[in-house]
C-alpha cells in the first residue's frame, strides 16, 4: 500500500514537472467504449495513474466505421492504437497496411479458441446468439428448427452492422454449400433487417420479434444491470459462432514502446475487470471465476466456431450474396 | 422585369455570393470523395435495384403525403378553433423525430405487437403486416405529411383577404371556390412541397430498410453506406452519391415545369376568415380530416413519450451536456441557415429561372449526410484537426440541410412581397435596407419563423456528420441518444429520446411563435 502510494506521488510530481510534455496515447475505437457508462472512463484513469501518459479514447461510430476512418486518414493518422475491430475487419485493416505487430507474448487467454495473431490481441469476446424471453415454449436448438418454425426473429444487415455479418458467417460456418437453403427456409422466420444491433434489439424489446440476433451475454445484463431474470439466450446445438473483438498497434504509433505498454495493460486483470459489466461481453484474458455474479447463469455454448481472418475476408462477399439472394425474394 | 433596376441589389448581390459558397459547400465534399478514389469501379446490379427501390418508394411517398396533406391544410385554414395552435406546432414533432425513435413510435400502433392489431384480434379481425412497401410510405407520410402540410398551409393563408370577400360578394359556390382558389394554389405549392418530400424520402436509410422488412428494401444512402463502410470503395460511393445529385436535379426540373404560379395578387396583409361556399358536408370532412390526421400523427407520438418520459429524471449527467450541447449547435446553425437563407430567397424572387436556382439550394437534402460527411473529412483533415472542429462542422452542415426548407418557406413570401408591394416602394423610392425593412421583411416574418423553427428543430435532431467527427466530450443529444440504445440502455434512450423531442418542438415552437405574433396562425 504505502509503495502504491509513494508511486502515485512520484507519478503525481513527474506529472507536474513534465505538463506540458506528457505523452500523448491515441485509441481510436468504436462509441460505445467511450462512453459514461462504457468501459473506456474507468481504464483511462486506471492506465493513466500508471503510465505517466495522456491517454486519449476517441470514438467513431461502430468498428467498420473506425476502420474507414483510419484508411481516410492513411499515414498522417494520430492514432497510436486501434481497439475495436473484430476478427471480419482485421484481414482489411492489414491488408490496408495500417498494421504494426505487437510482438507480445499473450498466454493467459481464456478464449475458446486459440490466439496467434501477430498484429491483434483480443480484449473480449462473446457467442452470437438468439435471445429470447424467459418464458418462451419451444425454443429451437438448431437454425433448421427455428425455419421450420413459425417464430419471428429481428436480425441485423450484415453490410452494416457486426452482429448481421457474424450471422451470416455462422450459416455459412455451419451449412457451407447448403447455407442458401437454410436462409430461404429462415426467410419467413425474419420479422425485418435492421441497419444495426439497437434498432434490432429495440424491436425486440418491444415484442415486434420473438428472438434477436444478440450474444449468449445479452441476458447478464438485465439480470445485472435491471435484475431482471426474464431473458435467456437460445442454445444451437451446431455451434456458435464467435465475435473476438481486437486491439492492435498502428503502424502511425509515435511511442512503440507507451503503445505497447497499453496493450500489454489491456491482457491485466486491472483492465479486463471493467469488461463484463461495462461492454457486457466474456473478457479476453481473466479466470472464469473472476467473473461478476449473473455470468454463471448464462449458457455456455459447447461448440465455439470462427473462421480465420483470412478465410473470413476470403468468403464475406459471396455469403453476403447469398444471404442477399434469399431474403430479396 | 429585367429592365427594372433592382432595388435591394446588394443584398442580392450577397445572396449570389451564397448561393455560390453553398454549391462549394455541397459539391466540394463530394468532389473530394471522387478525386481520393482511384477511379470509377461501376455500378452492379444489386445498385440498379437500389436506385430503382428509392425511386419508387420517394415518389409514392411523396404523392401520398402530398395529397394527404391538401384536406389537412384545406381544414386548418378554413376553421378556426381552441387548440389549433398546438395542433399545428404538434403536427411539426415528427418530421424532427430521430429515425430509431420515430420506427418504435410507429411500431408501437401499426406493429406486429401494436395497439392496431391488438384491437384487430379483439375484434376477430385477423392482422395486419407493416413491413413492406406499404411500411416504408407509411412511415415517411408519418414523417412528412405535417411538413406538406404547413407548405400547404402557408400558401393557402397567403391568399389576401379581399380575393375572399370579393368571392363572397360574387356568391362563389365550393366549385367555383375550388376553381378560383385552390387549384392555382394547389398547382403552384404542390409541386414543390412534393420536391422537398422526395428528396427527403430519396436519402431514407434506416426507415426504409427496417420497415421495407429486408435487403429487397435496399435505398441508394444503404448502397452508399454498404460501398463505403464495407467494401471502402469510394469509386462506388462518390458515383452513388453523384446519381443522388442527378436524382435531385431531374426532379427539380420536373417540379420546375409543373408549377405554375397562383397570380393572387396584393392585399392589405390580413388573413382570411370565413371562406365561400361552405357547407355544413365541407365541415364536416375538415372534421373527419384534422381527426384522422391528427390521431395518425399523435397517438405514435403519445407511445413515444409514454414509453420514455419517466427515464427523463434519472438521465446520466452526460445526457443533459449533451442536450446543452445541442441546443447550442441547434441555435448557431439556425443563425447561420437564416443568413445565408435570406439574400438567396431575396435574389431568387421573382426570376424566371427560380426554381433552377431553389434547386442549388434543395442539393443539400439530395447528397448523402455521408459522402458529405467524408468529404468533409478529407478537405479538413490536412489542414486541421477535424475532432477539434467536430461542433462547428456538425453546425455548418446541419445548417446547409436546413437551408432548403427556409428557402421554400421564403421564395413565395419573397416573390408575393415584391410583387405586390414592390412598385409602391419603387414610387416611394424605397433602396437597400430600408425597403427591405418596410416593404418586405414584414412580409416575411411568418414564414421566416416557420423556416427558422423547422431549421433550429432539425439540427438539434440531426444526427449528421457528428458520428464521423465525434470526439469525447463533443457528443450531440442525438448521437448520446444512440449511444444509450447500443449499450442496452434502452429506456434511458427513450427517455433521452422524449427530452430530445421536447427540445425541438420548444425550439420550433418559438420561433414559429416569434413569426406570429399578431398574426391569426
Amino acid at each position: 500500500m504505502r509503495s502504491t502510494i509513494i508511486a502515485a506521488g512520484m507519478i503525481a510530481m513527474v506529472g507536474a514537472a513534465h505538463a506540458q510534455d506528457t505523452p500523448v496515447l491515441t485509441v481510436y475505437t468504436y462509441d460505445s467504449f467511450v462512453a459514461d457508462w462504457g468501459p473506456g472512463p474507468a481504464i483511462e484513469e486506471a492506465f493513466e495513474a500508471t503510465c505517466g501518459c495522456d491517454l486519449q479514447f476517441v470514438g467513431a461510430g461502430d468498428g467498420a466505421a473506425v476502420l474507414s476512418r483510419l484508411r481516410l486518414e492513411g499515414e498522417r493518422s494520430e492514432a497510436d492504437i486501434v481497439l475495436g475491430l473484430d476478427t471480419n475487419l482485421t484481414a482489411a485493416a492489414v491488408e490496408a497496411g495500417l498494421m504494426a505487430e505487437h510482438n507480445i507474448m499473450a498466454n493467459d487467454l481464456t478464449l475458446p479458441v486459440v490466439w496467434t495473431d501477430p498484429n491483434f490481441l483480443p480484449f473480449d469476446w462473446g457467442y452470437f446468439a438468439f435471445v429470447h424471453r424467459a418464458d418462451m415454449e419451444n425454443v429451437p436448438s438448431t437454425f433448421g428448427e427455428l425455419a421450420a418454425s413459425d417464430i419471428r426473429i429481428v436480425i441485423q444487415d450484415p453490410r452494416s452492422s457486426t452482429p448481421g455479418l457474424g450471422l451470416v458467417m455462422w450459416v455459412q460456418h455451419v451449412y457451407g454449400d447448403g447455407a442458401a437453403e437454410i436462409w430461404e427456409g429462415l426467410a419467413d422466420n425474419v420479422v425485418t433487417v435492421t441497419p444495426g444491433w439497437s434498432e434490432a434489439y429495440g424491436l425486440f424489446l418491444e415484442d415486434e420479434a420473438d428472438m434477436v440476433l444478440s450474444y449468449t451475454t445479452s441476458p447478464a445484463y438485465h439480470l445485472i444491470a435491471e435484475e431482471d431474470a426474464g431473458f435467456a439466450a437460445a442454445e444451437f446445438d451446431e455451434g456458435h459462432y464467435l465475435q473476438i473483438e481486437v486491439a492492435g498497434l498502428l503502424n502511425t504509433a509515435d511511442d512503440v514502446d507507451l503503445a505497447g505498454r497499453f496493450l500489454t495493460f489491456m491482457l491485466t486483470p486491472v483492465f479486463q475487470e471493467v469488461i463484463p459489466t461495462t461492454n457486457w461481453m466474456y473478457p479476453a484474458a481473466l479466470a472464469p471465476e473472476a467473473l461478476p455474479d449473473g455470468f454463471n447463469t448464462l449458457t455456455v455454448p459447447d461448440v465455439a466456431l470462427i473462421y480465420s481472418a483470412e478465410e473470413a475476408a476470403a468468403i464475406r462477399d459471396e455469403a453476403l450474396a447469398t444471404w442477399q439472394a434469399a431474403l430479396s425474394r | 422585369m429585367a429592365s427594372r433596376a433592382q432595388p435591394i441589389s446588394g443584398v442580392q448581390a450577397i445572396g449570389g455570393v451564397f448561393i455560390l459558397l453553398v454549391v462549394l459547400m455541397i459539391l466540394g465534399p463530394l468532389i473530394a470523395v471522387v478525386l481520393r478514389a482511384e477511379g470509377f469501379a461501376g455500378l452492379r446490379p444489386s445498385d440498379w435495384a437500389a436506385i430503382r427501390f428509392t425511386l419508387v418508394q420517394a415518389a409514392l411517398s411523396a404523392g401520398v403525403s402530398c395529397l394527404a396533406a391538401i384536406p389537412v391544410a384545406r381544414a386548418l385554414a378554413r376553421r378556426r378553433f381552441r387548440g389549433r395552435g398546438a395542433y399545428v406546432a404538434l403536427m411539426g414533432a415528427p418530421f424532427i423525430l430521430p429515425v430509431i425513435v420515430a420506427v418504435l413510435g410507429l411500431l408501437a400502433v401499426f406493429g406486429r405487437a401494436g395497439w392496431l392489431n391488438a384491437a384487430l384480434i379483439g375484434i376477430g379481425a385477423g392482422t395486419i403486416e407493416i413491413y413492406g412497401l406499404f411500411g416504408v410510405v407509411l412511415a415517411h407520410v408519418f414523417l412528412n405529411l405535417p411538413l406538406a402540410t404547413r407548405l400547404l398551409l402557408q400558401a393557402w393563408l397567403a391568399i389576401p383577404a379581399e380575393r375572399v370577400r370579393l368571392a363572397h360578394a360574387l356568391n362563389f359556390d365550393g366549385r367555383a371556390t375550388r376553381r378560383h382558389f385552390e387549384w392555382p394554389l394547389l398547382r403552384a405549392t404542390l409541386p414543390g412541397a412534393a420536391l422537398v418530400i422526395f428528396l427527403i424520402c430519396t436519402t431514407s436509410f434506416a426507415v426504409a430498410l427496417i420497415l421495407g422488412g429486408g435487403p429487397s428494401a435496399t435505398t441508394v444512402e444503404l448502397a452508399i453506406y454498404q460501398a463505403f463502410r464495407f467494401d471502402f470503395d469510394l469509386g462506388r460511393a462518390a458515383l452513388l452519391g453523384v446519381i443522388q445529385v442527378a436524382i435531385c436535379v431531374a426532379a427539380g426540373l420536373l417540379a420546375w415545369r409543373l408549377a405554375g404560379t397562383s397570380g393572387f395578387g396584393g392585399g392589405l396583409d390580413r388573413p382570411a376568415m370565413a371562406w365561400p361556399g361552405d357547407t355544413r358536408t365541407a365541415g364536416l370532412w375538415d372534421i373527419a380530416a384534422l381527426v384522422v390526421a391528427g390521431l395518425f400523427i399523435v397517438v405514435p407520438l403519445v407511445a413515444v413519450t409514454a414509453d420514455g418520459i419517466g427515464a427523463i429524471v434519472g438521465l446520466p449527467a452526460s445526457t443533459w451536456q449533451a442536450a446543452l450541447r445541442s441546443i447550442f449547435v441547434a441555435l448557431g446553425s439556425t443563425v447561420l441557415s437564416v443568413t445565408l437563407a435570406l439574400p438567396i430567397a431575396l435574389l431568387i424572387a421573382g426570376r424566371a429561372a427560380r426554381a433552377g436556382l431553389e434547386g442549388v439550394g434543395l442539393l443539400s437534402i439530395a447528397v448523402s449526410p455521408l459522402v458529405i460527411g467524408t468529404g468533409l473529412f478529407l478537405i479538413v483533415f490536412p489542414v486541421a484537426d477535424p475532432i477539434a472542429l467536430s461542433l462547428p462542422i456538425t453546425g455548418v452542415v446541419n445548417a446547409l440541410v436546413a437551408l432548403p426548407f427556409l428557402l421554400r418557406a421564403l421564395i413565395p413570401a419573397a416573390t408575393e412581397a415584391e410583387a405586390t408591394q414592390g412598385r409602391l416602394a419603387d414610387a416611394l423610392g424605397l433602396h437597400g435596407t430600408a425597403r427591405l425593412r418596410h416593404a418586405i421583411l414584414p412580409r416575411l416574418r411568418r414564414p421566416l419563423g416557420f423556416g427558422a423553427g423547422l431549421a433550429a428543430a432539425f439540427s438539434m435532431g440531426d444526427l449528421g456528420v457528428i458520428a464521423l467527427f465525434s470526439a469525447p466530450g463533443q457528443e450531440t443529444l442525438p448521437l448520446e441518444m444512440y449511444r444509450l440504445f447500443g449499450s442496452y440502455r434502452t429506456n434511458d434512450a427513450q427517455g433521452a429520446a422524449v427530452l430530445l423531442m421536447a427540445l425541438s418542438l420548444g425550439l420550433f415552437w418559438l420561433f414559429d411563435r416569434g413569426g406570429r405574433v399578431n398574426a391569426s396562425l
